[in-house]
C-alpha cells in the first residue's frame, strides 16, 4: 500500500509551550483592549 | 505559519488532500489541546463584531448630509439601517441550520475558511454599497453574505472542542461563546477609531467605506490564525488520565443522534423554546438599558444634577456588556458542576425573581440595586448561550453536535425579530397611556419574566432522549 505520508518532519514534534502561549497571546491581547475600552466607558457610570 | 508548530497526523492519502480537508486537520501525537480554543476564539472574537454595528449607524444615517446631526431627507432612515443587523441575525440562524451537516462532514478548517471568507467578503461589499450608496448592496453585503459568515464562524469550532474536552464541555464552548461578547468589545472601539483616521484622511463618506474596507481586510486576516491553528482529535484519543464519571447520570449519553433525527426529538423543540426565551428576555433589557435608566434615574427622580447623564447610561451599556461576556464562560463553567438541567432552572428561576424587581428598583429610585440586577440578569443571558452547546451534546452525544447546535440557532433568529417586536409595542403602548419612568417598562419587564415561566417549564420537562433515536454501534464507535 502506498502510504504517502509527504508531511514536514516538524509535524512530528509536539506543540511547545511557546507555541500554546503566543496562540493565546493572540487572541488574549485584543480581547484584553477590547475589555479595557469597554471598562472605562462603563466608569462614567461611577462618577 | 502555525501549521509547523501544531502538529498533524499524517493520514494515508494526504498527498491527495486538500489543505482544508478533515483528515488534514486531526492532530498528531503531542497536540496540546489549549491551542483549540485560540483557533476558536480567532473566530467568535471577529464575528462577535456583529453586535457592534450599532456604532454605523449615526454616520450611515448622515452620508447625503455630511452631518449625523442634521440627516438630509435622502439619508438613510434608522429603520432602513436597522434591517442591516436584523438581516445578519436572520441569516446567522438559517446558515447555522443549513450548513451544519455540511461542517460536520468537512470539518472545521473549512467551515472557518467559509466564514472568514464571507463576513470579510460582507465587508467588502457593503463598503461598495456605502461608496455607491445603495442600501440593497449594503443590505445583501453585510446583511446576507456576512451574514452567513456568521452562522457557520458560530458553529464552527464548537463540536471539535466538545470532543478536545470532553472532561469540560462547558469550560471549552464556554471560552469560545465568550469569544462571540468579547467580539463587540473589541469591534466598537476599532470602528470609531478607523472612521475618526478615515475622516480626517478625507476620504469621503464619513469614512465608512473605508473603515468597511479595512475590518474587512483585519477580520479576514485575523480569522486565518483560527483556520490554520484548529485540529480535530483522532478518532481514538482521550485527554490524558480521563475517564469517564460512572455517576449514572440518564440526562448524559454516551450514545449518538444525528442532526436529522434529532428534530424528530422533543428534547429538541423543548431546548428551542429554552434558548429562545431566554434570548427573548434578554433583548429586553438589551433593548431598553439606556433610556431605561435614564428615565427611571432621572434629575426629577434623583434629584437636581444627581440624575443619569446619557454618558453615565453609555457606560452602564458597557457594564452590562461585560457582565454578557463574564457570564458565558461562568455559568457554562459552573454547568460542568451543577448540570445542564439545574443551571437553566437557575437562570429561568432567579430569572424571573429579577426581571419582576426591576420596575420596583426603578420606581424606588434604588439606583445600586438595579445596576447589580441588571448585569446579574445579563451574565444569566450570556450564559444561555453558552450553555446550549454542551446541553445538545449531553442530550444528543458529540456525533452531530455542531450541526445540531446550528439548527437550534433559529431560535436566536426568532427571538432577535420577537424580542424587539414586543419590547417596542409595550413601551410605545404605555407610554400611550401616560406612563413615564421606571412605569413605563413595567409590562416589558412582566412579559419578559412571563416568557421565563415558559422556558423554566420547558427546561423542567426535558428528558433524556428515547432510545430509538440513537444510531447503532458502529456509529457510536466511530464518534468515541
Amino acid at each position: 500500500m502506498d502510504q504517502k505520508t509527504s508531511y514536514p518532519t516538524s509535524d512530528a514534534t509536539p506543540s511547545s509551550t511557546g507555541a500554546v502561549a503566543f496562540a493565546w497571546l493572540f487572541v488574549g491581547v485584543p480581547l484584553a483592549w477590547g475589555v479595557s475600552q469597554t471598562f472605562i466607558k462603563a466608569l462614567a457610570l461611577f462618577q | 505559519m502555525p501549521m509547523l508548530f501544531f502538529p498533524t497526523k499524517p493520514t494515508m492519502h494526504m498527498a491527495e488532500d486538500s489543505l482544508l480537508d478533515r483528515s488534514r486537520t486531526v492532530a498528531g501525537p503531542g497536540y496540546n489541546r489549549w491551542l483549540v480554543p485560540p483557533a476558536a476564539l480567532a473566530i467568535h472574537l471577529a464575528i462577535g463584531q456583529a453586535y457592534a454595528f450599532s456604532v454605523f449607524k449615526k454616520p450611515l444615517g448622515a452620508l447625503i448630509s455630511g452631518n449625523p446631526d442634521a440627516p438630509a431627507p435622502a439619508d438613510w432612515t434608522p429603520g432602513q439601517l436597522g434591517v442591516i443587523f436584523s438581516i445578519a441575525i436572520v441569516l446567522l440562524g438559517l446558515s447555522a441550520a443549513i450548513f451544519g451537516k455540511w461542517l460536520e462532514r468537512v470539518g472545521p478548517r473549512k467551515a472557518m475558511l467559509a466564514s472568514s471568507l464571507c463576513f470579510g467578503g460582507g465587508f467588502f461589499i457593503a463598503a461598495l454599497g456605502v461608496h455607491l450608496h445603495s442600501i440593497w448592496l449594503v443590505y445583501f453585503g453585510y446583511g446576507f453574505v456576512g451574514g452567513i459568515g456568521l452562522g457557520i464562524g458560530y458553529i464552527s469550532p464548537v463540536s471539535t472542542l466538545i470532543k478536545w474536552f470532553p472532561d469540560r464541555r462547558g469550560v471549552a464552548t464556554g471560552m469560545a461563546i465568550m469569544g462571540f461578547g468579547g467580539g463587540a468589545m473589541i469591534g466598537s472601539p476599532l470602528a470609531v477609531t478607523l472612521m475618526d483616521h478615515f475622516k480626517a484622511a478625507g476620504t469621503g463618506t464619513l469614512g465608512v467605506a473605508a473603515t468597511f474596507l479595512a475590518m474587512g481586510l483585519i477580520y479576514l486576516l485575523f480569522m486565518q490564525f483560527g483556520v490554520w491553528t484548529i485540529r480535530v482529535p483522532a478518532d481514538d484519543w482521550k485527554p490524558e488520565g480521563y475517564v469517564p464519571s460512572n455517576e449514572h447520570n440518564a440526562l448524559i449519553t454516551t450514545g449518538n443522534v444525528t442532526a436529522d433525527n434529532a428534530i424528530k426529538t422533543p428534547q429538541f423543540w423543548l431546548l428551542w423554546v429554552v434558548l429562545c426565551m431566554n434570548v427573548t428576555a434578554g433583548i429586553g433589557v438589551l433593548e431598553t438599558a439606556s433610556p431605561l435608566i435614564q428615565e427611571s434615574f432621572s434629575d426629577g427622580v434623583m434629584g437636581a444634577g444627581r440624575g443619569v447623564t446619557a454618558a453615565a447610561a453609555a457606560g452602564f451599556v458597557g457594564l452590562l456588556s461585560l457582565f454578557n461576556l463574564l457570564g458565558r464562560f461562568f455559568w457554562s463553567s459552573a454547568s460542568d458542576k451543577m448540570g445542564r438541567k439545574t443551571t437553566y432552572a437557575i437562570y429561568f428561576g432567579l430569572g424571573i425573581l429579577l426581571y419582576a424587581l426591576v420596575p420596583t428598583l426603578g420606581a424606588g429610585a434604588q439606583l445600586t440595586l438595579f445596576v447589580v440586577v441588571t448585569c446579574v440578569i445579563l451574565s444569566m443571558y450570556g450564559g444561555g448561550f453558552a450553555t446550549i452547546p454542551a446541553y445538545l451534546s449531553d442530550l444528543f452525544g458529540k456525533l452531530q453536535v455542531g450541526a445540531i447546535h446550528g439548527r437550534l440557532l433559529t431560535a436566536w433568529s426568532t427571538a432577535g425579530v420577537l424580542g424587539p417586536v414586543i419590547v417596542n409595542y409595550l413601551h410605545t403602548n404605555a407610554k400611550a397611556n401616560g406612563l413615564v419612568g421606571a412605569a413605563a417598562y413595567q409590562s416589558v419587564f412582566y412579559t419578559m419574566a412571563g416568557l421565563l415561566v415558559v422556558g423554566l417549564i420547558a427546561n423542567f420537562l426535558v428528558r433524556p432522549v428515547a432510545e430509538q433515536y440513537f444510531e447503532k454501534e458502529a456509529a457510536k464507535k466511530a464518534a468515541a
